[in-house]
């Protein structure tokens, strides 16, 4: 099915499934144990084995020996794969061109050097231990990004966006900003780490893993072990979160593969939490030069914004600046992205990449503006609303409601009784404050597939490569097809996450849920359509409903139509050029926040929160709502909490774990409202939908950042806002 | 993780025994801490003496009015116990403050008091740490130390004790019963329990080879209020930046023990005295001689203001 123009009126508008706040429909599995995780898969093949994997000890050089004498001799070892004996598996996807395993060369911490097979996991360990490692450490690798030509804005990198003449409208400004703001390396930290069993049947491998891409994933695995991609299956039903560290294969996979090809048994490889950090990927740290110019009435004419971040490889770095170019007004715009080569652990993609860093700086540096303008910061933000894209002022937004976010949000949060005096709300001991950020981050869609096979007990079984990362995947994608067919929820069984399904959009960029339910709904037309061809009907003159096909006065219950035999429709969605050429498809959101600040020590409490979300069709409340409540977790976290340490001299995240590496707990996380505002976006999908998962991290921090600067008067530009950066300069006690 | 033998003692002199018999032996009690230096191979003991049966979970009265608390007392137990929370509460929230319910009901009191530094580096075993491998240097030092000691901190070491049980225990002045091999016993303050790093950060203790913590008395309660304010960047399940064990009187005077700060609980009773006169005034005498890095400077601010918060607390 292809879409190549706006949706009109359609069956989703009726809403009756879709739309609707059903439980997750895999939760029972979840709570009770009873979906397992690519480790615990010990049913899928027999005679498993376990691989313990060691990373490099120093993070560039070179490895001058591996001695495995200790190891082999060690009880239950079956075998050592080392990464002398391997030519180097790297590029194996165009986005993540890392090196994964293989030669002779150490270019960060924790890359995989070594992966060891015993019968036994806590042998694998012990045995992985008595390994002898020398290297050559290489001493001239750049560590530290603030020393980069980069950072300094010393390099002449062609700008992303210039639209009219940046530097003599901000030089003519009536306010001016110009300030640098930083934040961390960010970790992933989901729960479930890279994890996966590898069986090879002569030429074909079969991986139960943990990932997000499928059909990505499968062409990586057939490159890195140079077999047919049909040689390649995954499996990937349930993924123990994701936040785009799943995106690709990992190093798991890939020693997975070759230590199973070794020692002729399954094996299953697990990163142990310390390689997360080192060996996967990470938001890239970034530094921020923001300059923004106003006329004197709040007007924005000119924004400026230089990124810095590290990038081990081309695809690496976090583009503070994707949000800068279409998020709000301003005739004059210079907006370049310069990732510096470092030496670090390659940065990817981390939930909202680019929106997440970019806006953490961003929306305080429009704080810092109403500041100066001696605005109010959700007027300044209503005044520089746009309907067009700033840089090509022809594409109009597809459907944009930003304003009403902002609108609604203060209504609800009670914004007008906050006090604009920073330092000045008590509530005994702690500081109050309040703060708001906008969120903005754009609804891609990919090409999504899916097969439905009606059978004659009159269920519906939808298969699909896609993935649910936690996300509610199962679910949404469930009601798209009980509303098409006419089927209720419980009428519906799905399996996804299996490469020998068709191939769908996957998880990422928010995109999964918008693209995945359309290839569902482009999957149950063509069933409809074989069902009117049974029925020698066309397929327009039926009417679905209560598990019965209709026509006139006739009405057939939707099993007997087969006449015992299945009826399956299978297709995909695919998306024209009129969505990405014609409008710009965004989501946008508003965040308010309240803080508190213990007065003597610091201490930051999130008191409450609230998000406003203009996103589309909300495809289910419930798990939208889930969606948006975790993302703001996760913003608090990096407001105020969460950096991976870079150790400059080592070269290598140094809280490389869950006791070092903060994350908020229950307690950090008060209550947390969201309002979904009713839209539908006719140019998005059929169904109207866009994608929420990453938008409601988008400006949660700056808004946590704001509110902290309101409570306390100290302006943090370098995330996180921890306490030991207010301390100097709270209001007398 | 080494491959260990393992064996389960009966009596407490009979565990000390049993260390004493074999190189390279350690005591497992709850084994929060143990268990994953194990898997780290930062500990490789090559035998095990499990103590968890040794009758020593209970909590009496003692003799004099205080109380007598077991070395292999749970966490939780310790915590919720009636007279700890009335006559020793800095000692209950201190508990409370700590780690995670989970842990807290298999971790012990003498288990917590010879817990190991968190310091990253002594967890990383590619990277130099004079702790873990003597002589090998320190990596934190001009490494990432914002979690790390700012005074009796040595030039070979500047790993905290993270232990908050601790702290309170200081502050309230509790004191250690030991026993060894040949079942001679001894008390010490817990003050001489752990030793400043020096040039042998390795050493952290004065127990003597085999010695066994068979409990942990402490005085009768001396009254006043009891505080202990612990500030992390998260509000539960973090390790103390600085932590603040209080026992304040209604005429001023009292008690202040840290956290986060030192290689074990730091307390100077001398300085006490300057407590009436505030915050600034005891802080600057509790931390006289403090070497903070770049990273963790801020905790003499911080402890300071902790103070002042508990002081300002007192007086409510």
């Amino acid at each position: 099915m292809k879409f190549d123009s706006p949706a009109g009126e359609n069956l989703f508008d009726r809403a009756t499934v879709i739309g609707q706040p059903i439980h997750r429909i895999d939760g029972p599995l979840k709570v009770t144990g009873h979906a397992p995780y690519a480790y615990e898969r010990h049913a899928v093949v027999e005679g498993q084995v376990y691989g313990y994997p060691v990373g490099a000890g120093i993070a560039k050089g070179r490895i001058l020996a591996i001695d495995t004498t200790a190891a082999e001799a060690a009880p239950g070892v079956l075998g050592i794969v080392t990464t002398l004996e391997h030519d180097p598996i790297e590029g194996v996807f165009d986005y993540d061109p890392v090196r994964h395993f293989g030669g002779d060369e150490v270019l960060h911490y924790h890359q995989a050097i070594a992966v060891v097979v015993a019968e036994t996991f806590e042998q694998a360990r012990a045995a992985a231990n008595r390994l002898g490692i020398e290297y050559e450490r290489d001493d001239s690798a750049a560590f530290d990004l603030a020393a980069t030509p980069e950072a300094a804005g010393e390099t002449d990198t062609a700008p992303a966006q210039t639209v009219g003449d940046f530097e003599s409208a901000f030089a003519s400004a009536a306010v001016t900003l110009d300030e640098t703001y930083t934040t961390p390396a960010e970790s992933h930290a989901m729960m479930e780490p890279h994890a996966t069993i590898a069986a090879w049947d002569g030429d074909s491998v079969t991986l139960w893993t943990s990932n997000q891409m499928i059909a990505w994933g499968r062409g990586s695995i057939a490159k890195a072990f140079d077999v047919p991609a049909e040689n390649v299956r995954l499996d990937s039903p349930y993924i123990g979160g994701g936040f785009g560290v799943k995106l690709f294969v990992r190093s798991d996979a890939i020693m997975a593969g070759l230590a199973a090809r070794k020692v002729g048994r399954p094996v299953k490889v697990a990163l142990p939490r310390p390689m997360i950090a080192n060996n996967t990927t990470h938001r890239g740290e970034t530094i921020q030069r923001i300059r923004i110019g106003a006329d004197a009435d709040g007007r924005i004419t000119a924004i400026g914004h230089h990124n810095a971040t590290n990038a081990l490889t081309t695809a690496g770095g976090e583009n503070s600046t994707l949000p800068t170019v279409a998020f709000y007004a301003a005739a004059n715009r210079l907006v370049v992205n310069d990732p510096a080569r470092m030496d670090l652990p390659n940065s990817n993609a981390m939930r909202a990449p680019g929106e997440t860093a970019g806006l953490m700086a961003f929306e305080v540096a429009m704080d810092e503006m109403a500041e100066k303008l001696g605005m109010d910061p959700v007027e300044l933000r209503i005044l520089n609303d746009t309907q067009v894209d700033p840089g090509n002022p022809d594409i109009p937004f597809s459907d944009r409601h930003y304003v009403e976010c902002l609108n609604r949000g203060a209504e609800a949060f009670g914004w007008s009784s906050r006090n604009s005096a920073p330092g000045a709300t008590r509530d005994g001991v702690w500081l109050i404050g309040h703060g708001v950020a906008g969120a903005y981050r754009p609804a891609p869609v990919l090409a999504s597939g899916a097969r439905v096979v009606l059978t004659p007990d009159g269920r519906l079984r939808i298969e699909s490569d896609m993935t649910d990362i936690g996300t509610g995947s199962y679910t949404v994608m469930a009601q798209t097809a009980a509303e098409v067919m006419g089927l209720s929820v419980a009428d519906v069984s799905i399996g996804l996450g299996d490469s020998d399904f068709p191939v769908s959009a996957g998880s990422g960029g928010q995109w999964g849920a918008a693209s995945a339910t359309a290839g569902v709904y482009a999957a149950c037309v063509a069933l409809r359509q074989a069902i009117a061809e049974r029925l020698d009907m066309a397929e327009g003159d039926l009417t679905f409903e209560n598990g019965m096909v209709r026509t006139g006065n006739t009405s057939v219950p939707l099993g007997e139509v087969g006449g015992g035999t299945d009826l399956v429709g299978e297709d995909a969605i695919e998306f024209g050029a009129f969505r990405s050429q014609e409008v710009l498809v965004a989501t946008f959101g508003a965040h308010f926040v309240e803080v508190g600040v213990h007065a003597h020590t610091g201490e930051i409490r999130v008191r409450r929160m609230l998000a406003v979300c203009d996103a589309g069709r909300i495809l289910n409340p419930m798990t939208a709502r889930s969606q948006v409540i975790g993302a703001m977790t996760m913003g608090v976290g990096a407001a105020i909490m969460e950096e991976m340490a870079v150790d400059h001299r080592y070269g290598f995240f140094v809280n490389h774990d869950l006791a070092g590496y903060e994350v908020p707990v229950h307690f950090d996380i008060p209550s947390q409202d969201v309002i979904f505002l009713e839209t539908a976006d006719a140019y998005s999908t059929p169904l109207k939908a866009k994608g929420v998962g990453e938008l409601g991290l988008c400006g949660v921090s700056a808004a946590v950042a704001n509110a902290i600067t309101n409570a306390t008067g100290v302006r943090v530009r370098n995330y996180p806002v921890t306490l030991d950066k207010l301390l100097s300069g709270l209001p007398a006690a | 993780m080494r491959a260990f033998s393992y064996e389960r003692a009966t009596s407490p002199q009979g565990a000390a025994r049993a260390l004493a018999a074999t190189e390279g032996a350690k005591f497992i009690a709850g084994g929060t801490n143990l268990l994953d230096l194990m898997k780290l191979e930062i500990e490789t003991p090559t035998h095990l003496v499990d103590v968890n049966d040794l009758g020593l979970d209970t909590i009496e009265d003692s003799a004099d009015g205080g109380l007598r608390i077991g070395a292999m007392v749970r966490n939780t137990d310790l915590a919720a116990h009636a007279r700890v929370r009335r006559d020793y509460a800095v000692l209950t929230r201190a508990l409370v403050a700590g780690a995670s319910g989970q842990l807290r009901n298999k971790a012990t009191t003498a288990g917590n008091l010879l817990q190991r530094t968190r310091c990253p580096y002594f967890y990383d075993t590619n990277m130099p740490c004079n702790k873990r491998a003597p002589g090998s240097g320190c990596a934190a030092i001009d490494g990432y130390s914002r979690q790390l000691g700012i005074i009796g901190t040595s030039e070979a070491c500047i790993a905290t004790h993270p232990s908050d049980m601790a702290v309170a225990m200081r502050a309230l002045d509790a004191s250690v019963e030991t026993v060894n091999a040949d079942g001679d016993t001894r008390t010490m303050p817990l003050a001489d329990l752990h030793r400043l790093p020096g040039d042998t950060p390795e050493n952290e203790t004065t127990l003597e080879p085999g010695e066994m913590i068979t409990a942990v008395t402490l005085p009768p309660a001396i009254g006043g209020r009891h505080f202990y304010h612990k500030v992390r960047d998260r509000s539960s399940y973090a390790f103390a930046l600085v932590s603040v064990a209080a026992v304040v009187q209604a005429d001023g005077t009292g008690r202040v023990a840290l956290g986060g700060v030192a290689p074990k609980p730091w307390r100077r009773e001398e300085a006490e005295a300057a407590l009436p006169d505030g915050a600034a005034a005891a802080m600057a005498a509790i931390l006289d001689g403090a070497t903070p890095t770049d990273d963790n400077a801020f905790k003499v601010t911080l402890a300071e203001r902790t103070l002042t918060a508990v002081l300002a607390q007192a007086q409510e």
